[in-house]
């Protein structure tokens, strides 16, 4: 018979190892998928994991990896912060909304002004929007013990009719000739997100870097960062240590928001140029992906990220060239999670054979 | 904007249809939750449910079947979170996310095919003379035979938690797991099943989505109605006729507003779409304070070490 027993400590090989079998088993898996779908499986796992990066227009998809990968990272660091310590924020794709909506709101109140202190103001307003969103959970759940869970998720709902009626309202380009979606930043110099469009350079790339590395130190080298794993691994011993709950709440989901909403302005103000009804393309939920297969540790996000990028670049060529369909992707990446949950039984627990007999 | 074009007699049928969907997801999460298990992916479960209903409506002409497959494919689905909770032992609120997210990608899959086509007619329950009662009649008497089986549910769930031996040691085991287990009771064994109602369940409330109140099939018709409905089980404080009141109450909410938007009321149509949302997040905040009547083993993670 088979017996779980917990390891005293949980398993640094295997933690590490946990994500590697998850995406092995994710390939084996989606290639069965794909294989009941009628493609060739080994075909397609070859266009999603190696044709991006070494294949016969990988000069063309590289650029893409940062472009897309950038906002799943800023996004996935942010909430890492509160996973660690037990405050689920998964209204990421909210404050991502909200974000591009202030900021992009800034940029385009100072059109046709071209000036250099108009992007930082942007940059400003897009953290400014996602943390006020995330401040809403945050508030409530501090004052009143409301799950944040489930507020800042119907958040998302909300930002999302926000955007429609921006993206027809307030923020639509005038000289737009009736279509909805606002005027295109990529067309001003001062709003501009790109630093070189051909190599996939954003600021948004940039500021994943930063946020990494940011994280890493607030983590590993930073009281505050120390009361937030301790509150994740052990509340009780927090309690004793003097960490206050309310501020670690209100910090990691602001911290959280702020990046969300920083992802929302680079997006908005790089590779998807301008506020329009479909701005939002669920990196918020993807985000949850990320910061798991990274194990909650911003080196790990930032492969993940990576990885992540890169089944949806991935993605999108299979479907142009093997007619996957769209969703393909989607059940892939939700596996990915599935098996990755599945496999850390290996960290926590060790697996024995032991004899028959009732204990 | 005219006011008088809406009428309060199909407003209060069409509020029961609405909130049908909630009400069933919500008994089943509420079961879930009362055997110590959070599962998020009430949302997962929902369009599972409605793309497995509608595809096995369409192809066999019968929604009775649709249904069926629906609760069959929720719980299915359910079977996913049963295998990282239970066996994985996972933490409950990651594996609920991964429930959502692949259930969602899932049926975007299977629906490929779907879009566009019409479900076969759900028979509304036509009995004579009760049903051609003026007022009463549309209201109570004129529905489908789903919409009276969510009030069953909830019935059922009541009775079968206050009165039967099976709901105390239901409760016992979300109470206490340790107690419950140390008692006899097996623990994982209660919660399995709870789980898979809870899917079948959520599976039926997404069926009826996508067979009656649409009925169509689209991508993410669900829309956030498996996490309104997580959030009426808090706000019906676990109680199944406190659901029964929450549901009807969003139902009202969302038809109040459909109502208004189409008699053209001043307030822009996205501001009106918000408003089931926002008063989700009004009623929680409320209901919130009192925490007293949640299951005392919600969530935590039962591992039977000796």
């Amino acid at each position: 018979m088979i017996v779980l027993e917990k390891r005293p400590q949980p398993s640094q090989a295997w933690s590490m190892a946990t994500p590697l079998i998850a995406v092995l088993a994710t390939m084996f898996f989606g290639g069965l998928l794909f294989l009941t779908l009628g493609k060739n499986p080994i075909e397609a796992i070859r266009t999603i994991f190696y044709d991006p990066l070494f294949g016969e227009f990988a000069f063309y998809y590289r650029p893409q990896l940062l472009v897309k990968g950038a906002p799943l990272v800023l996004i996935a660091i942010g909430l890492s912060l509160g996973f660690k310590a037990g405050i689920w924020n998964i209204g990421a794709e909210g404050q991502y909304i909200m974000g591009a909506i202030v900021g992009a709101g800034i940029g385009l109140a100072f059109y046709p002004l071209e000036a250099w202190y108009i992007l930082p103001l942007m940059v400003i307003g897009g953290a400014f929007g996602g943390w006020i969103w995330a401040m809403i959970p945050g508030i409530l759940k501090v004052r009143f013990g409301t799950n944040e869970i489930l507020v800042s998720l119907m958040l998302v709902y909300v930002a999302e009719q926000l955007l429609a009626s921006m993206s027809l309202g307030l923020l639509k380009n005038p000289e737009g000739h009736g279509f909805p979606g606002s005027r295109n930043l990529n067309d001003y110099a001062s709003t501009n997100g790109w630093i070189d469009q051909n190599v996939g350079m954003h600021w948004g790339v940039v500021a994943a870097l930063i946020a990494v590395i940011f994280a890493y130190i607030l983590l590993n080298r930073h009281m505050l960062g120390f009361h937030i794993r301790l509150t994740g691994d052990a509340p009780r011993a927090a309690k004793f240590a003097g960490v206050k709950p309310a501020r670690l709440i209100l910090f990691t989901l602001g911290m959280s928001g702020a990046l969300a909403g920083l992802a929302g302005l680079f997006e908005a103000s790089g590779p998807a140029g301008q506020i329009t009804i479909d701005f939002s393309t669920g990196y918020g939920f993807t985000a949850i992906i990320v910061a798991f297969l990274g194990r909650l540790h911003p080196v790990g996000i930032l492969l993940a990220g990576a990885l992540m990028a890169l089944t949806y670049i991935g993605g999108d060529i299979a479907q142009g060239s093997l007619g996957l369909p769209a969703a393909a992707i989607q059940v892939f990446q939700g596996m990915l999670l599935f098996f990755l949950l599945a496999f850390d039984l290996l960290t926590n627990f060790r697996i024995r054979l032991a004899s028959g007999k009732v204990a | 904007m005219d006011l008088s074009a809406i009428n309060p007699v199909l407003l209060v049928a069409s509020l029961m249809v609405a909130a049908t969907p909630i009400l069933l997801a919500a008994i089943g999460e509420l079961v879930v939750e009362k055997a110590g298990i959070l599962n998020l992916g009430v949302e997962g479960m929902m369009i599972i449910g409605a793309i497995c209903g509608f595809a096995v409506a369409v192809q066999t002409d019968s929604s009775t079947l649709g249904f069926l497959a629906a609760a069959i494919g929720g719980a299915v689905l359910s079977l996913l979170f049963v295998i990282l909770t239970q066996v994985a032992l996972a933490n409950q609120v990651a594996s609920g996310l991964a429930l959502t997210l692949f259930g969602l990608g899932l049926s975007a899959l299977l629906g490929q095919s779907f879009v566009g086509l019409k479900p076969p007619p759900t028979p509304e329950l036509n009995i004579p003379f009760l049903s051609d009662i003026p007022v009463l009649g549309p209201i109570l008497f004129s529905h489908d035979p789903v919409l009276y089986l969510g009030i069953a549910i909830v019935a059922g769930v009541w009775a079968a938690l206050k009165f039967t031996r099976a709901g105390l040691i239901l409760r016992a085991v979300g109470e206490n797991h340790d107690a419950a287990h140390a008692l006899g009771y097996k623990v994982i064994r209660i919660r399995i099943m709870a789980i898979l109602f809870g899917g079948a369940c959520a599976g039926l409330g997404g069926a009826y989505i996508s067979l009656v109140r649409v009925p169509l099939w689209t991508e993410g018709m669900t829309a956030g109605v498996g996490w309104i409905a997580l959030a009426l089980v808090v706000f019906g404080s676990w109680k199944p006729w406190r659901v029964l009141l929450g549901a009807y109450l969003f139902g009202g909410v969302t038809v109040v507003q459909l109502n208004l938007q189409a008699a053209g009321v001043a307030i822009p149509v996205e501001y009106l779409a918000m408003s089931p949302y926002l008063i989700t997040i009004v009623v929680l905040v409320i209901l919130s304070k009192d925490k007293s009547s949640a299951p005392a083993s919600l969530g935590r993670i039962f591992h039977a070490s000796h």
